[in-house]
């Protein structure tokens, strides 16, 4: 059984009076242990499938399962325990509280989770050691890098222990080098057993996924096994 | 465990964004503040009045002399005395609303001398019936009796404050004070009734027997020897004031012997009529000051729905991500909720604190009485807590309703 499966998914914006179409049917599955690069220009609508498979939007249409359960007939509260415990999602713009430090940014999804505060404190200075920022703990976001920042945010998407790890453009706003980096970071928990999927314009990152999905108005054009993946430094 | 958990989080976000805190509750703490002191000033005013109102006694209608006009110009009130001890007597003899009158006879600054000491005061003459009808009390020893109105006793009842001038703490009670050289035993002292409101030392008095007074301490008015200054005279509770007014009048004007063409030749003036135009006066200072402090409450109470919409609209963002973790409904409005109420709360102590320290500050500098009004402080507390409670919550509310992705969209 896939962990992701979705059919004939389909999401239509209504921008005043016009209904503009972002995704036209879409129809795909995604194994455990997968690393999927999802690829298109913008408005190809790729971004709003990921925000439809990380469960912060929902279809207009279509269905959903993730791990074998109808995630679309959840109601609010099991929908944020979905968002909560079986997701991580790693934003472009990294999208760290300003005033709360680097550990209260990783803590965040355990004070949902009801955790204690001692086994917050503890899990999200492992979780921060894990991206190599052990030394960086008690520094806002404005004190660290835009890298920096950005492994933050993938520590706060992986302290709870998610199925699956979904990034939109997670390199976007970052220099090269920087951007090797997280994408080696990825591949490294891709290799522990963690299912990735990254959305990017970028052919660059896309060549250290497995499998590569182009998108194009709203629907997948082409759903290829990568022959030349880029091994992480 | 889980209120424990948001209260801390919430001190925490007041204590992380001071400026964004300092200004919601700004709007509390005008708010409250100014209700808390226009209230105490103006619960200050009515009790000025009321302590008056008690001071000259219930019921008083007065009788002076009238003003002497020469060419058109008038010498002012008792100019022309014209009010006799007869009248006093007559009026209560011939009125029956009338219960008491008391005649007096007046002498302001004259001296008063105890051994090295001296003090210049206002003597009155007048009857035992004056001290029952003005409310006054005797603090130490008695007050004179019909028997030394009769007799022209040489006996001096003092004011507090003639008292103290003259004999410090100390009892004045049996020693002998000399009154335009008379010598005259201190017999009693009257309890202290304070200032009038027209600011006039009340206690500032010596009172003896009105026989005394005529011969021997004042003397006869040289226009007219049966002439006294006034009389005061004391209404039947529950009678109508206006009524006996109007009676008094007519027995005053017939004795003398006025024709109906003539103008009165003396003053009545009610002083119940008086004090009720002042407690009206106090009551309309009482509900502009309401009314004020009711203005700057709402304005309070727009500053802090303004800055609540703004400082949660600009967190829409926040909430987005929050939701994005695996934040519940829940947990954002419970989040909201406490950092609302804890601003709302901190404001509002601090919007009494100040009010407090403010009415005090009034009390002090500006030398004006005020009385806190616990009850009305915690009305306006409990208005800007709900307004700012309120707008906290509710575009927190709206935000929790969004998808997490428009949520985070949000600029």
């Amino acid at each position: 059984m896939p962990l992701v499966v979705v059919s004939d998914l389909t999401k239509t914006y209504l921008l005043g009076q016009t209904a503009v179409p972002a995704l036209r049917g879409v129809t795909l599955a995604i194994d455990r242990g997968e690393f999927v690069a999802v690829m298109g220009s913008s408005g190809s609508g790729k971004s709003t499938l990921m925000n439809l498979l990380g469960c912060l939007d929902a279809p207009s249409s279509g269905s959903y399962h993730l791990a074998g359960q109808d995630v679309l007939r959840l109601s609010s509260n099991k929908l944020a325990a979905v968002r909560n415990t079986s997701i991580g999602f790693v934003f472009q713009q990294f999208n760290l509280l300003a005033r709360a430090t680097a550990l209260e940014n990783v803590e965040l999804p355990m004070v949902y989770a009801g955790l204690g505060r001692r086994e917050r404190r503890r899990r999200a200075r492992n979780a921060l050691a894990q991206v190599g920022l052990s030394d960086r703990g008690h520094h806002r976001p404005s004190q660290l890098s835009g890298g920096q920042q950005q492994r933050v945010a993938i520590a706060r998407a992986l302290v709870n222990q998610p199925l699956l790890l979904l990034a939109d453009e997670p390199t976007g706003a970052l220099d090269s080098v920087t951007s090797e980096e997280i994408m080696a970071f990825l591949v490294r928990l891709n290799e522990g057993g963690l299912t990735v999927i990254v959305v990017t314009h970028d052919a660059e990152v896309a060549r250290y996924a497995r499998r590569v999905i182009h998108f194009k108005d709203g629907r997948v054009v082409s759903d290829d096994l990568n022959q030349h993946i880029r091994a992480a430094a | 465990m889980k209120l424990v958990n948001s209260t801390l989080a919430a001190l925490r976000a007041v204590r992380v964004n001071k400026l964004r805190s300092a200004l919601t509750m700004l709007g509390i703490v005008l708010g409250v503040s100014s209700v808390t002191v226009m209230m105490a000033v103006g619960g200050g005013a009515s009790q000025r009045i009321q302590i008056e109102v008690r001071n000259l006694g219930a019921n008083t209608i007065v009788l002076n002399s009238g003003a002497l006009k020469s060419r058109g110009v008038s010498k002012g009130q008792g100019s022309r005395p014209s009010v006799t001890l007869a009248d006093a007597q007559a009026i209560e003899n011939e009125v029956p609303a009338v219960v008491a009158a008391s005649p007096q006879h007046n002498f302001a600054g004259m001296q008063l001398i105890y051994g090295n000491a001296n003090w210049s005061t206002l003597v009155t003459g007048t009857t035992p019936e004056y001290l029952t009808i003005r409310n006054w009390a005797v603090s130490r020893g008695r007050a004179f009796d019909r028997e030394d109105v009769v007799q022209g006793s040489k006996v001096v009842v003092l004011g507090r404050t003639v008292a103290e001038k003259l004999f410090g703490n100390q009892s004045p009670v049996g020693q002998e004070i000399r009154i335009n050289r008379i010598p005259m035993t201190v017999i009693g002292e009257l309890a202290a009734k304070g200032q009038s409101l027209a600011g006039l030392d009340t206690d500032d008095t010596a009172v003896i027997p009105i026989s005394t007074a005529f011969n021997r301490v004042i003397g006869r008015n040289p226009a007219n020897p049966r002439a006294i200054s006034g009389v005061i005279l004391k209404v039947r509770d529950g009678a109508n004031m206006a009524a006996a007014f109007t009676e008094i009048r007519q027995v005053v004007r017939q004795r003398h012997g006025l024709l109906p063409a003539q103008e009165d030749d003396f003053h009545l003036i009610n002083l119940t009529e008086v004090m009720r135009a002042k407690e009206d006066s106090a009551r309309a200072l009482g509900i502009l000051l309401a009314a004020i402090a009711s203005v700057s409450l709402l304005v309070g109470g727009i500053g802090i729905m303004n800055i609540m919409l703004v400082s949660v609209t600009e967190r829409i963002r926040e909430i987005g991500l929050r939701l994005a973790v695996g934040a519940r409904r829940s947990d954002i409005l419970g989040q909201f909720l406490v950092e609302a109420t804890i601003l709302s709360l901190i404001g509002g102590i601090a919007g009494v604190a100040l009010g407090v320290a403010g009415a005090v500050a009034v009390e002090r500098y500006a030398n004006l009485g005020v009385v806190l009004n616990g009850q009305l402080s915690l009305v306006a507390m409990a208005f800007a807590a709900a307004v700012g409670i309120f707008f906290g919550f509710y575009p927190a509310w709206k935000a929790s309703l969004l998808q997490p992705v428009e949520a985070l969209r949000s600029d």
